[in-house]
């Protein structure tokens, strides 16, 4: 397939592989930095390149709750947002992902208030992490908008039906120009199709009623098949990446594993660090140090087996978290993580980092290493542990 | 527009009986008035609350068309969405079944109205969308136990304001929503009751004609939170029109008409004292209360004459 290489924004990619997807409605809020997002779509629109239709809220709560109802409509659906917008619809997203709506959404990663920051970190992303969207992670612009691509066939396979955010980082993917390959309209419109809703709101020869009161008697039953939709979710990501691979040359899967072959030590993490610490894996290597990345992609539905498999036998792991979980035992992605590897005999520590977009840099990527092999070699160090803070 | 009694006798009932409204609910009533005239091709969504919850326990449903219910103060919103469903899905000819118009309309109680679902009321009106906005005001929070909303008159009681040795109910006056809305410049806002049929028949008939966004205001006598008689519901809703607490009007891009002008207003007090949660102010000492009740109604009744008559130059 020959593909078009362009520069783009993280923003810009991304607002054009949701134009690909040729969405029936669209409904945000503006929010830095996911506002250039938004921009671009509705240039599309006013120029005519798309036919959506624009619903331009009040709030992200009416964002995620005008995207339920069109949704339930049976339209295909997106929105987009960052940090306190993702967290005023909360309670909306649960319902999303309740109502098993194939939204997809944009979520520019930017740290929650307070005190009040709009650059990077997933403390947003991972407020909404048991609300049951499946997160897809994005290491810079290529992937934002391969993840924006796949998104649809995701949420929308039978099996799934459920809500997709693709992650990226505030600023630095929103708002870095990066070369990227993008597909020609008429081979993504081909990828992803026709959107078929299984209901709808709309046929007035076949009413539904949606998102009824539920109590002690159904309830439980209802939150059984949606827990089942995570279990058949892995394979039908693993099948639209497989077949996204064919028409791309760009494999994906649960995660990247770089240099991981034959690493002893390895480093997992979410987003655009990832850049950043394979350089400096790079230059260990050089000096014969065995080290790998793990770089996730899906963090829910979380492929706890895959990581077991790809961890088990290392001498050393350590997880980085862009977000705290404040009181917790780590930041969610160590917890996760940890609780993976449970019986694995494989040392594992954590950092919590970069907090409200503080630079995650060669040298802290450098000190994670030098820690990894200080544990390969039976030293102690502490569960958790902070990067690049004044202490 | 012309309501013809016989044709709506003969429309489908759309909201099946055997749902789970208290008995004596004329919210229940209400929401049948209105699916008879609004007939199948219609989408209703609900604001949690009382006829949310009486309509849907799972499995059963109560709505023969299409409802869809997502949170409390959201309603407006995701009809708003539907709406732009349909129209987008209609552009790109991709509906369901062929329909050049069908009928979008949102209900909440007045928790989900006036106080937690005002944004997203203010915003899917402002924004245009081809839907109605039903507001059943029982003035209070009843679903949850009839705690105070702003749509509680002054010196009612309820669980959050309640009557006791030292307070005599709500101490503030209710919010006029009908003219918040009236403020949003949409083409139709209007008042009535659910005692009123042919009033609210013509009006939701009126409401779904506009092109563009419509409210309608109906009181909800509520038995249970305003403490009466069950058989006595209509009754009330009447009085409230003949006594002016709560007055027949309707706004259509801009102009006010008055429905109904009771020739000899009778005393709020009368209406009052069959309401439980009133009882409290006829206590000695509490003159005061009653007095500031029909001083507020005589105010807003005089404002209402002014207002036709200055939208009507």
């Amino acid at each position: 397939m020959e593909q078009k290489l362009v520069a783009l924004s993280g923003n810009e990619a991304v607002a054009y592989a949701f134009k690909q997807a040729r969405p029936h409605v669209a409904a945000a809020f503006p929010i830095t930095p996911q506002t250039e997002m938004m921009h671009k779509y509705a240039d599309f629109v006013a120029n005519g390149e798309s036919s959506t239709e624009m619903i331009l809220v009040e709030s992200e709560h009416s964002a995620m709750s005008a995207a339920i109802g069109s949704a339930a409509a049976g339209a295909r659906t997106f929105t987009a947002t960052s940090s306190a917008g993702f967290a005023l619809m909360w309670e909306v997203v649960y319902i999303a992902a309740s109502l098993r709506l194939p939204i997809c959404m944009a979520l520019v990663n930017r740290a929650l208030s307070g005190n009040i920051n709009i650059h990077c970190d997933h403390s947003d992303s991972m407020g909404g992490r048991d609300a049951g969207w499946i997160h897809l992670f994005s290491e810079n612009a290529q992937e934002s908008y391969d993840n924006a691509i796949m998104a649809w066939r995701i949420a929308e396979h039978m099996d799934v039906r459920l809500p997709v955010m693709v992650n990226y980082d505030g600023f630095i993917i929103s708002h870095t120009a990066d070369a990227l390959y993008m597909l020609p309209d008429d081979a993504a419109w081909k990828f992803i199709g026709k959107y078929n809703p299984a209901y709808t709101l709309l046929n007035p020869e076949k009413p539904i009623t949606v998102g009824p009161l539920d109590l002690t008697d159904y309830y439980f039953e209802h939150k059984t098949s949606q827990l089942a939709a995570y279990e058949k979710a892995p394979a039908i990501i693993q099948q639209v990446s497989d077949e996204f691979a064919e028409l791309t040359g760009r494999r994906y899967g649960f995660a990247e594993e770089y240099r991981l072959d034959d690493a002893d030590l390895v480093m997992v993490l979410l987003g655009s660090s990832a850049g950043t610490c394979k350089d400096v894996i790079d230059q260990y290597r050089e000096k014969g140090v065995k080290v790998g990345l793990l770089k996730l992609r899906t963090f829910r539905p979380f492929p706890a087996a895959y990581l077991a498999k790809v961890l088990g036998g290392r001498k050393a792991v350590c997880v980085l978290d862009r977000s705290a979980s404040f009181g917790g035992q780590g930041g969610p992605l160590f917890m996760e993580t940890r609780s993976a590897m449970y019986g694995l005999q494989v040392p594992v520590h954590g950092y919590i980092y970069g907090l409200g977009g503080r630079d995650f840099d060669l040298r802290q990527a450098a000190t994670v290493i030098e820690n990894l092999q200080k544990v390969a070699a039976g030293g102690e160090l502490k569960d958790i542990n902070l990067l690049g803070v004044r202490l | 527009m012309a309501v013809n009694l016989k044709q709506l006798t003969q429309n489908e009932d759309l909201l099946t009986g055997g749902h789970r409204a208290c008995a004596g609910c004329t919210g229940a009533n209400i929401l049948r008035q209105i699916m008879l005239t609004a007939g199948r091709d219609t989408v209703m969504g609900g604001a949690t609350g009382c006829m949310e919850v009486i309509t849907t326990i799972f499995p059963y449903t109560a709505w023969k068309t299409s409802f869809i219910h997502s949170a409390f103060e959201n309603c407006a919103a995701t009809i708003s969405g539907v709406e732009t469903a349909f129209r987008s899905l209609k552009k790109h000819g991709e509906l369901p079944v062929q329909r050049e118009k069908m009928n979008f309309i949102a209900f909440g109680g007045d928790g989900g109205t006036y106080d937690i679902g005002l944004q997203s009321l203010s915003g899917a009106m402002e924004r245009g969308h081809n839907m109605l906005y039903v507001c059943y005001d029982n003035e209070a929070y009843m679903n949850t136990g009839i705690q105070r909303s702003s749509a509680t008159p002054l010196g009612a009681h309820t669980s959050t304001a309640p009557a006791g040795s030292v307070k005599q109910g709500k101490e503030q006056n209710r919010k006029d929503l009908t003219k918040i809305l009236v403020a949003h410049n949409i083409p139709y806002v209007a008042q009535t009751t659910p005692y009123h049929w042919k009033d609210l028949a013509m009006k939701v008939e009126k409401a779904l004609a506009v092109d563009g966004p419509a409210f309608l205001n109906i009181l909800m006598p509520c038995t249970v939170g305003w403490h009466f008689d069950p058989a006595i519901g209509m009754e009330l809703a009447k009085e409230a029109v003949e006594n002016n607490f709560w007055p027949l009007f309707e706004v259509e891009n801009g102009v006010y008409t008055i429905n109904h002008k009771p020739k000899d207003p009778a005393p709020v007090v009368e209406w009052m004292k069959k309401q439980g949660r009133f009882k409290h102010l006829f206590k000695p000492g509490n003159e005061h209360l009653l007095e500031a009740s029909q001083a507020t109604v005589d105010r807003e009744w005089r404002k209402l004459l002014k207002l036709e008559a200055s939208t009507q130059e």
